[in-house]
């Protein structure tokens, strides 16, 4: 076998991209609107708007930024800058053009305003578009893709079909090669010592205990709850047992590593990604809904997401494109347009979790050959990144790198 | 899949719980690896039923993992639950202390 099973565009830093877009991302709030307008323009084209709206400064906002906009599936970016905020504009350019992708800062206060900054936007963007249209795909292996997942909206049924259905596709596509990243430490409460044993190395299992613990005292501090009793109404018994239902998601892989927010995969392999701050709570919510977790595998260079929901979430992403599996057959029979995946056959007796597994697998596939997801051809391009703090990985955490 | 009853759902190999994945009422008949057993109760989506017998003091394992003990004595397809099966958990964990959920490896 060649492994050359999927087309790719090629980048500068070797990584492959299965979309070849055109990033617009706004540098503070007040770029938004400006940055929306120039995005609004080509309806229906890979044009997406990204941005981060505080004015003031954040290394973590930092470097997602300089991830997304050099992540493989990006081809070109336009910085829009209001002008007087604190977001270091030049040094994300010159990130972006050392990446080797075409980029420009258009600064509103010194292009005349609104109107003319939307107007040289569109402009610019056009040119680039005709650009990457031009830009011809090579072979790209399975082992070149890297795969996130994310539940959001769950019910009772999310654990015993969408999650585990997803987990048997993250160890067909791991199998094959491909990197493969789960995430919601706060969500895994009570699965970290069942975690620390499936890690490559015991070094990697305490990084891996320590980072629930931190979970745990992220969210105490922050007065979450934990098991409710619509949980047991449910068929739910113990905390460790809904736990379980999102830590399903992951499948039976070796975790071969635990991320942070924008560290890449550094081989194929099963990766945590811990999406809770170091240090002190500050900021609020470790993530305040679900696309900012999407946004946090993006930038790990997730290249699409899996995304279980049982009562029925309708959103997408920028950048890469989501793979909506839903849990619930009921859900799926009213949201039928936004769904990819009915996983709720498995409860009607229509299919296995295997079945629904490889069908979650065989879709990814696709996707990744181009064929448009649900919330891709209906536009959804939801996107949010706020402010937080993390201390770098340790070297226990990526023993695969070596 | 061990069971091929499609009310029920096998989540892993050596698990021995199965979920139910549709309604079930009292004196319906499942099949649990092949063998029939009697339900004497409704029990609703999402719940679990016994896939063979589990003593007290036994690991309940779903997902492959420990989701608790049971509290009593658990029949071959009986309802698994808040009844008779108790969190390893949440009465007893603290973030220091730390806890075992791991199942044996045979």
């Amino acid at each position: 076998m060649s492994g050359a099973e999927l087309l790719g565009y090629l980048r500068a830093d070797g990584r492959k991209g299965i979309r070849n877009v055109v990033a617009v991302a706004y540098l503070v709030e007040c770029a938004h609107h400006v940055a929306r307008e120039i995005v609004g323009r080509f309806r229906d084209r890979p044009v997406h708007l990204i941005g981060f709206p505080g004015c003031y400064p954040n290394a973590y906002a930092d470097r997602m930024m300089r991830r997304l906009c050099t992540h493989p599936n990006v081809g070109a970016v336009l910085l829009v800058s209001l002008g007087c905020e604190s977001f270091n504009r030049r040094a994300l350019e010159e990130h972006i053009r050392a990446s080797g992708r075409p980029a420009a800062t258009l600064v509103i206060q010194d292009s005349g305003g609104t109107r003319r900054t939307i107007a040289r936007g569109a402009e610019w963007v056009e040119e680039w578009l005709s650009e990457l249209d031009a830009q011809i795909t090579v072979p790209m292996a399975l082992s070149e893709l890297v795969v996130g997942t994310v539940c959001g909206g769950s019910d009772g049924t999310s654990g015993i079909t969408a999650n585990p259905a997803m987990g048997r596709a993250f160890d067909l596509l791991i199998e094959r090669g491909a990197a493969c990243i789960f995430e919601e430490t706060g969500e895994l409460v009570g699965c970290e010592h069942h975690m620390a044993s499936r890690a490559a190395t015991p070094e990697l299992g305490r990084e891996i205990v320590a980072c629930v613990e931190k979970a745990a005292r992220y969210y105490a501090t922050l007065g979450h709850g934990s098991f409710a009793v619509g949980n047991a109404d449910g068929g739910l018994t113990t905390q460790e047992e809904k736990s379980l239902g999102a830590y399903a998601k992951s499948g039976a892989s070796r975790i071969v590593g635990l991320l942070k927010p924008g560290d890449l995969p550094p081989a194929g392999g099963l990766y945590l990604l811990d999406v809770v701050p170091d240090g002190e709570v500050r900021f609020g919510f470790p993530n305040i809904n679900d696309n900012a977790e999407i946004a946090e595998l993006i930038s790990c260079g997730a290249h699409l997401v899996f995304f279980s929901t049982g009562r029925g979430s309708v959103v997408g992403s920028a950048v890469a494109p989501v793979i909506k599996v839903c849990a619930n057959p009921e859900t799926y029979r009213k949201l039928e347009d936004d769904m990819d995946v009915d996983a709720g056959r498995i409860l009607e007796g229509r299919a296995t979790l295997d079945e629904v597994g490889r069908e979650v697998y065989e879709l990814a596939l696709r996707i990744a050959r181009g064929e448009r997801t649900k919330s891709e051809s209906l536009g959804h391009q939801e996107f949010i990144l706020t402010y937080k703090t993390f201390e770098p990985a340790g070297p226990a955490c990526l023993p695969v790198a070596a | 899949m061990g069971s091929s009853d499609p009310r029920l759902v096998l989540l892993a190999p050596e698990d021995n719980c199965v979920v139910v994945a549709q309604a079930l009422r009292a004196g319906d008949h499942v099949t649990i690896d092949g063998a029939p057993v009697a339900i004497a109760k409704a029990i609703g989506v999402g719940h679990k039923l016994a896939r063979r017998a589990i003593a007290r003091g036994e690991k309940v394992l779903k997902y492959g993992a420990i989701i608790g003990t049971a509290s009593a004595p658990i029949a071959r397809g009986e309802h698994v639950h808040t009844h008779n099966l108790e969190s390893d958990y949440l009465p007893t964990y603290t973030l220091e202390s730390g806890r075992t959920f791991v199942a044996k490896q045979a």
